[in-house]
């Protein structure tokens, strides 16, 4: 019997059209435009200014307060202007737009692609680099990984859990990088549990990747407490609380974080990050990304520099084809439309996948049967049919009581509603209001 | 570059299951027990469906565009079920004028009253067949013997009238079960009764068709037929003389028409399990209690119309099991 988790969850078409090429390094850009906010916090503070010469690893905004990152220069170059401009949410943010020249990184960088295992780091002098290399959880939430290292006082961390789900169709990046830096990551995950202090780690991955699964089930082997537990395919299993739902067994608590079930949650991705700026001394300025797509002439996972333009991408797969209807930053269930191939690459990005025209507009909407469908889709065990007739009805209070904000987006509802009703669109803005009037009730 | 492209929030992929993929394999499903009314009851049986979903289909399509002003959703297959299902409700014999007047009650009352397809409380197929059974006691119970019948009789009692009836003229039951038709003719269908209810077996393999195809899981079938079968089981253990053995509660009237096709209608019913069974349970009650003590023989369609009321109680206190809650 495969692990996974109990309540809900769809399995749409998986559509791994990438998962069998490798990882290349996609050619530097003329220009990237690096945002001052790449993760969940405080924006970080500018400074450089126009005219300044930057390395690559160089940092170009330092961290603004406890929940936040620093945010590393991903070229070597001429800081043109600090400038603003719309990144996948739609909105213009602050960024710093550099000319590339050449690519001269920071000194004490290793660039070898020698595997470093050896570490004789305190867990605080750990959690410290991984603050200074910016990292954030790279599966795409980017909340800032130190502050997820240190428990709040009371809790305590009992076990690592780490993200190799990967349940998002389309998305290879994590999947490839567990096949081309198994050691790394693994590796990793050890910097991250001396960081925590905790003796045990759990790889999650769902048996549709069996190669990774059994590489690094094979290279767990020759570390102290790494298990690799395998999960049944289903959406989605990547979602924090299912994970742990999955591999634990134990349910976080309404409203309440991880720890609060003894479980901290990181990315392979996260953990190869890790193990860059411990091991090799090198902030987080690149990442995987998977781009891809049903016209997609040839879908690929390319090594990117942060600030780098969707357009780069997309050449270098062939062009955009000619039926592009919608642009996706993330994979089709949770990642965000953009409106333009301007929209640059951060932290957060796991893929761009191009939708053609006639899948990328919704069907009609008609009457709810009351199929009941979306309740059981639904991980979290909400009524989706009713929380969005509240949210419709601005009946906040009873949504409040049904748990709205337990919601974590996940698209199931949508995904499975045979009415085509735009239940998460309602539910979101249900969860934004329900959310004010929670805050203004505590102020 | 020019190009426009779409922005709108996640999820950006679909299910690619319809509404009216759902409603048209629930009339997949209804077509084995229609087969083999045509085949035991004869061509009137097709007759009588077809008047109905006609009526239906037409009434649907007027009120929408003349009286509501909207348009008409006659294609969405909802329209198409509540006509085979009032058809299936009503004796093969009846008069063609009365089925229509099932249909404008059904569509009219019963569903486009409430705003149409999904506002509905109750099941408009029942609420036409308890029209029409108020208005037309006579006509309501005159079933046409089937085709396959020992005697010549052009008509027949269905097993629950004659049970009924013997009961209330003090007749033992022993001397009941004398008229009363094999398990095997009432498993099949060679028995009394109304056009889609006789066959227990056809609306069984329809029921099992459903099943596997997701349209309905197998909580409100399953509650209403057990606590039906239990409570008779339990009355006939306890005084045989004067109760009849469950197997005739099962397989005769219109417990599987109701606990298969009728009971399990989305929109009138709950949407967890648990008020599934809760919906079920109560619907196997009050059939059970209308069958053994009350004035009428069957008791399925006033159980399932009462339980529906009852679905939006139901909903509102039986929640599903929170990720998390305690």
């Amino acid at each position: 019997m495969l692990k996974t988790f109990k309540k809900g969850g769809v399995h749409p078409p998986e559509n791994k059209l990438s998962a069998g090429n490798p990882i290349e390094v996609l050619p530097l850009p003329a220009s990237v435009f690096i945002p001052v906010a790449q993760h969940i916090g405080a924006p970080a503070t500018p400074v450089v200014q126009r005219g300044d010469q930057v390395k690559t690893g160089q940092i170009i905004a330092k961290s603004s307060s406890f929940v936040s990152t620093n945010i590393h220069s991903s070229v070597s170059g001429k800081v043109k202007k600090v400038d603003f401009q719309a990144d996948s949410s739609g909105y213009p943010k602050q960024g710093i737009l550099i000319d590339v020249e050449g690519d001269e990184w920071v000194e004490d960088i290793d660039r070898t692609e020698e595997l470093k295992k050896e570490f004789d780091l305190e867990g605080a002098e750990i959690i410290k680099k991984i603050q200074e290399a910016g990292i954030v959880g790279l599966g795409g939430a980017t909340f800032p990984t130190h502050v997820k290292l240190v428990p709040p006082k009371g809790m305590k961390a009992e076990v690592l859990l780490i993200n190799g789900v990967e349940c998002e169709p389309y998305l290879t990046s994590d999947h490839r990088l567990m096949l081309e830096k198994a050691d790394e990551i693994l590796v990793g995950i050890q910097l991250l549990k001396k960081a925590m202090n905790v003796e045990k780690a759990v790889i999650g991955i769902e048996n549709n990747k069996a190669d990774a699964i059994q590489l690094l089930s094979q290279k767990s082997k020759e570390y102290e407490g790494i298990d690799i537990a395998v999960l049944k395919v289903k959406y989605p299993q990547g979602g924090e609380k299912q994970l742990i739902k999955a591999v634990t067994g134990r349910e976080v608590p309404s409203g309440g974080l991880p720890i609060a079930v003894g479980a901290v949650v990181s990315n392979v991705g996260t953990a190869f990050a890790v193990y860059e700026a411990i091991q090799k001394n090198k902030p987080l300025f690149e990442r995987v990304v998977t781009i891809t797509g049903k016209g997609v002439a040839k879908p690929s996972n390319f090594r990117v520099r942060m600030g780098t333009p969707t357009s780069a991408l997309v050449e270098a797969t062939g062009g955009l084809p000619e039926d592009t209807g919608k642009i996706i930053s993330g994979g089709p269930m949770m990642g965000r439309a953009i409106a333009s191939l301007d929209v640059p690459v951060t932290k957060g990005t796991s893929g761009i996948l191009l939708m053609k025209k006639e899948e990328s507009k919704r069907e009609e909407v008609i009457a709810c049967i009351r199929c009941s469908r979306c309740v059981s889709a639904c991980p979290m065990g909400l009524e989706p049919y009713l929380l969005m007739t509240l949210a419709e009805k601005q009946i906040f209070d009873r949504s409040e009581d049904n748990k709205i904000m337990d919601c974590i987006e996940c698209g199931s509802c949508s995904y499975t509603c045979p009415s085509s009703r735009p239940l998460l669109d309602y539910i979101r803005f249900g969860k934004g209001k329900v959310g004010e009037i929670i805050r203004s009730r505590k102020k | 570059m020019s190009n426009l492209y779409t922005v709108s929030p996640s999820p950006h992929i679909y299910s690619d299951d319809t509404t009216r993929k759902i409603m048209y394999r629930v009339v997949y499903a209804m077509i084995p027990a229609l087969l083999w009314s045509v085949f035991v009851l004869g061509v009137d049986a097709l007759r009588v469906t077809l008047i109905a979903i006609v009526a239906c289909l037409a009434f649907e399509y007027i009120i929408q565009k003349y009286l509501m002003k909207v348009k008409p959703s006659i294609t969405d297959g909802s329209a198409l079920i509540t006509g085979i299902l009032l058809a299936f409700n009503v004796p093969s014999g009846i008069p063609w004028w009365i089925i229509v007047i099932g249909a404008l009650a059904a569509i009219g009352i019963g569903k486009l009253s409430f705003g149409g397809l999904g506002g509905n409380i109750f099941n408009p197929a029942l609420v036409g067949r308890v029209f029409l059974l108020i208005s037309f006691p006579v006509q309501m119970t005159s079933w046409p013997a089937t085709r396959q019948s020992a005697t010549d009789a052009l008509t027949t009692a269905t097993p629950l009238g004659i049970i009924k009836e013997g009961l209330v003229n003090g007749t033992p039951i022993a001397q009941i079960s004398k008229d009363l038709p094999s398990a095997t003719d009432m498993l099949l269908g060679n028995i009394g009764g109304s056009l889609g209810e006789i066959s227990a077996l056809f609306l069984i393999v329809g029921g099992l068709y459903m099943l596997i195809r997701k349209v309905i899981t197998w909580h409100i079938p399953v509650s209403v037929i057990v606590s039906v079968a239990a409570i008779a089981a339990i009355f006939w253990l306890v005084d045989p003389q004067n109760y009849i053995n469950p197997l005739y509660h099962i397989l005769s009237g219109g417990l599987m028409l109701g606990a298969i096709f009728m009971a399990t209608d989305m929109v009138t019913s709950p949407m967890t399990p648990k008020g599934q069974i809760i919906y079920g349970v109560g619907i196997g009650v009050i059939t059970i209690s209308i069958r053994l003590f009350g004035a009428y023989p069957e008791g399925i369609s006033f159980a399932i119309l009462i339980m529906n009321a009852f679905t939006p109680l139901i909903n509102t206190y039986i929640k599903p099991k929170r990720f998390g809650g305690n």
